[in-house]
């Protein structure tokens, strides 16, 4: 479903993506994880067609996205740190997304509903809390039923309700056939929720797996001890 | 003022003479025992009266050698048809009165007019209308003549094509009176005529200068109206030339003036109006003038001093609204300026003598770079400017030293 | 279009727009109120044209645009085309700009000034509004740093509004002895800010700008075909910022 073939870029003297071969498909949930600076973020965005890769090619659906922008009617992403313009309400953000999207599929308002945004629909996005930032931020995502869920640390911030709703959410998705792309820093956080592992450093991709396959290989019980194992060994 | 004053009282005499002398003076018309100007005239002789009747005509060149009335009975019209100088005066004591005289000829080399008065005395014309000719009204060697209420228009193109309305040259005491001229090249052409008074005209939208003198000593022009002509007024070359009361008014463009003073020395220039004029008065090596109770108002340049100007003196006059109230290309002065009021000046007043307690510059820093400068009127009001101005008033480096007005009117000077 | 729509709502909003268009507003009455004739009026407005408004709106768009990367962000991520983005954040703010403008100093002008003078005033006001909001967009994509940035912004409304008529008047006395007419025409078309000050100048104060050189400036900028070669100047003032700034920001890694 997306493929990158041979994207590298470089950011000044830093190599940030180092040829980086990946195929990706429906029904994977991956966790992308690394340490800081190792290119998870770049690689996400070069998906999302912000950062725009110095070689290689993204394929999405079959297609190269440099040029196109219509593949992301089939990516929800949920940013970081979700900034939205300060004098605008949750609603005019809301209504002005779906008008972006002009989407003719129902929607899907399941977040909608459980993180109660209708309630502060009239508020103004600088009043708002980190966390309900978050909840917007993740409503939005999957309001549009993407085909590709790109989630950069969706639970980072949110309380922990609300952050049991999400994943919820998250695997519900999973079910459902879509590609689920997340980084977080807490791995075990995602333990349950991903069939799936990237793990990068320098730019490089240093592992790519089925988590079953993974613990299977390095006869550990969660994705965060094999991950330490390989490291361990690969130091030895 | 005496002189043309005798000059009418004179007229009325010699013509008073006339009427008691030929005792069997006759009046004869056009129209019933003689079919053209040409046949009545004939039938004239000195001292009777001719009038004209209502009609067209077309006769060419009429030569007037006999001291006769001729009068328009309803505006007659009399048409050169483009090639004939329609009436020559060769004779005194003529008087021309309500004739509608159009068309003359356009023969550059002799200078045709509608009525040209040939070295003759004491000649009237007034109340004609004169329309589309070449000179309108030209007087040579004329004595005592009076030009008066006449309309004279033309609608000429090429300054090099086109005649002047009223022309007089090498004449003396003559009086130019309520005329009204348009379209020609000068509206009021005055080359070596003395003693002569110009009063109560208006001209307007000539092609070069709607007063026009050279060389001509001694007169005075009163309460005329000028507007709109290519190039203002010039006066040039002349010497106790007195203007009064007269307003010039929108005179625009590149050389124009409100009023040129070229080598004019001992002139009065008193209670003018200069309104929205590219330069109001422009003072090139005149000398000994005086210059008072004028107003400047909304003009480029108010006045235009060039540094071969002496002596001249300027008190109570008005400067409001102009680009620049005064500018020369100098850095001598030689004038004095006194008592004017100047809306610019930012000065107090604390005795209440109405006065301002400092001396006013007039010239602007500004105005001293155009001058030397003129693309830097590109700057104009441009932020860098106005810092250089103001440092110069606070500091004067660069503006002469005595262009100043040492005792400024607080109020405008009023009449 | 909806983007635009949001953007200019956002900025309208805005309560620097709002105070800016109530300061032009009460500089601008009190101007026309205070001075005992319109035409000093006219001026004190002139220099607020030339001076404030540009300095307002390259601050202004160039600190908009800086707070705006993660709206832009946002954006990016959905289905849009980046220049679109880019286009309507630019058109937001140059509306938006105008309007405060219009709003604050248009109105006193249309009531005070004469009606051809204030027609020129306002085209002016809101090409100069425009043009530095799209060399703020220059500036800001110049550099990510947003302090530098509003350098950049600061310094560049400097040179137009105050250093390039010094070096003009700096010109204009090394090349005294020369023919320099048409070139100083040419060389005002260098700067946005003269260029408008000349075409409301040809207003203002006709008897002076027809004077010696008055004859030339008439001859480029009075005509019909001169006003409209302004106008084109003006136009690419706006057009070659922006579009700079435009392929700058479509490659640009966000």
């Amino acid at each position: 479903m997306i493929e990158t073939v041979n994207i590298s870029k470089r950011f000044g003297k830093l190599q940030v993506l180092n040829n980086i071969n990946l195929n990706l498909n429906r029904g994977e949930c991956i966790a992308l994880i690394g340490p800081n600076g190792c290119g998870k973020t770049t690689l996400i965005k070069s998906i999302l067609g912000m950062v725009l890769p110095d070689t290689g090619a993204i394929i999405f659906d079959g297609k190269n996205i440099k040029g196109d922008n219509l593949y992301r009617a089939h990516i929800g992403y949920m940013p970081q740190i979700g900034r939205y313009p300060e004098n605008m309400s949750i609603g005019q953000v809301t209504d002005m997304i779906k008008g972006i999207r002009n989407s003719n599929e129902p929607l899907d308002n399941d977040l909608y509903e459980q993180f109660k945004i209708g309630s502060m629909w009239d508020k103004k996005m600088r009043t708002l809390s980190g966390g309900t930032i978050q909840k917007v931020s993740a409503t939005l995502a999957f309001m549009f039923n993407p085909k590709v869920l790109i989630l950069d640390e969706p639970t980072a911030g949110l309380d922990p309700i609300a952050s049991e709703v999400l994943k919820e959410k998250i695997i519900a998705a999973r079910e459902n056939g879509k590609l689920i792309l997340i980084t977080s820093h807490l791995l075990s956080e995602l333990e349950d929720i991903v069939n799936g592992v990237i793990f990068m450093q320098e730019g490089n991709v240093k592992l790519h797996s089925n988590t079953e396959e993974l613990k299977k290989k390095t006869g550990e019980d969660t994705i965060a001890k094999s991950i330490i194992h390989l490291l361990k060994n690969e130091q030895a | 003022m005496s002189i043309t004053k005798n000059t009418n009282f004179l007229l009325a005499f010699i013509l008073l003479l006339l009427g008691s002398n030929y005792v069997v003076a006759k009046t004869i018309y056009t129209g019933k025992e003689f079919t053209s100007i040409k046949a009545a005239l004939n039938a004239c002789v000195n001292g009777d009266t001719l009038i004209i009747t209502k009609g067209v005509y077309r006769e060419g060149n009429i030569v007037i050698d006999k001291s006769i009335v001729l009068l328009g009975e309803n505006k007659p019209v009399l048409d050169g048809e483009l090639k004939y100088e329609i009436i020559s005066v060769k004779s005194n004591f003529v008087v021309i009165k309500g004739l509608v005289l159009k068309n003359c000829g356009r023969m550059v080399m002799n200078d045709p007019a509608a009525i040209k008065v040939y070295d003759v005395k004491h000649v009237l014309i007034e109340n004609n209308t004169l329309l589309n000719n070449y000179f309108g009204i030209y007087l040579q060697y004329s004595q005592g003549s009076i030009v008066k209420n006449n309309v004279i228009k033309a609608s000429q193109k090429e300054e090099h094509q086109s005649g002047n309305g009223i022309h007089c040259w090498k004449s003396d005491s003559l009086q130019i009176t309520g005329n009204r001229i348009s379209g020609h090249r000068d509206g009021i052409y005055f080359e070596f005529v003395t003693h002569s008074v110009v009063w109560r005209n208006i001209a307007e939208n000539n092609l070069r200068y709607g007063l026009h003198f050279m060389f001509s000593n001694n007169d005075a022009y009163f309460t005329n109206y000028f507007k709109n002509n290519g190039a203002g007024v010039a006066v040039m070359f002349t010497k106790h030339v007195i203007m009064v009361n007269n307003t010039f008014e929108e005179n625009w463009g590149d050389a124009a003036y409100g009023l040129l003073l070229k080598e004019i020395s001992d002139g009065y220039l008193a209670g003018n109006i200069f309104v929205r004029n590219t330069t109001g008065v422009f003072f090139d090596g005149s000398n000994r003038i005086t210059v008072e109770k004028n107003v400047f108002q909304s003009n480029g340049w108010g006045m235009r001093m060039q540094a071969n100007c002496m002596d001249n003196v300027l008190t109570h006059n008005n400067f409001f609204g102009n680009t620049f109230d005064i500018s020369t290309n100098g850095s001598l002065t030689l004038n004095r300026f006194n008592e004017n009021y100047w809306d610019k000046y930012e000065g107090y007043d604390l005795d209440k003598n109405r006065i301002g307690d400092i001396p006013y510059r007039p010239l602007s820093l500004y105005s001293v770079i155009v001058e030397k400068n003129p693309p830097a009127m590109l700057l104009y009001r441009s932020f860098i400017i106005g810092l250089l101005d103001k440092s110069e008033k606070v500091l004067p480096s660069l503006t002469p030293e005595n262009f100043v007005d040492n005792n400024p009117l607080m109020k405008p000077f009023t009449r | 279009m909806r983007i635009l729509k949001y953007v200019a709502l956002d900025i309208l909003k805005n309560k620097i727009v709002m105070a800016y268009a109530i300061m032009l507003a009460l500089f601008s009455w009190s101007a026309f109120g205070l001075e005992d004739n319109a035409s000093k009026g006219v001026l004190t407005v002139l220099n607020i044209i030339l001076l404030t408004v540009p300095l307002m709106s390259v601050l202004f768009a160039t600190i908009y645009v800086y707070n705006s990367n993660e709206f832009i962000e946002l954006l990016v991520s959905h289905p849009v085309k980046r220049s679109m983005i880019w286009r309507a954040l630019f058109a937001g703010l140059s509306l938006s700009l105008v309007a405060a403008f219009i709003l604050g100093a248009g109105i006193p002008i249309l009531l005070f000034a004469d009606f051809a003078t204030a027609i020129m005033m306002i085209t002016a006001g809101s090409f100069l509004s425009v043009i530095f909001v799209a060399i703020a967009f220059l500036s800001s994509i110049l550099t990510r740093d947003k302090a530098k940035g509003i350098g950049i912004s600061i310094l560049l409304w400097l040179y137009f509004a105050l250093l390039f008529d010094g070096l003009v008047l700096f010109l204009f006395f090394q090349f005294a002895d020369y023919p320099i007419e048409k070139f100083v025409v040419l060389m005002s078309a260098l700067s946005p800010v003269d260029l408008c000050r000349i075409l409301i100048l040809l207003r203002l104060d006709v008897s002076a700008m027809l004077g010696y050189t008055g004859a030339v400036f008439k001859d480029y900028f009075g005509t019909a075909g001169g006003l409209v070669v302004s106008y084109l100047l003006l136009s690419l003032w706006i057009i070659v910022p922006f579009m700079m700034s435009l392929i700058k920001f479509r490659k640009r890694d966000l």
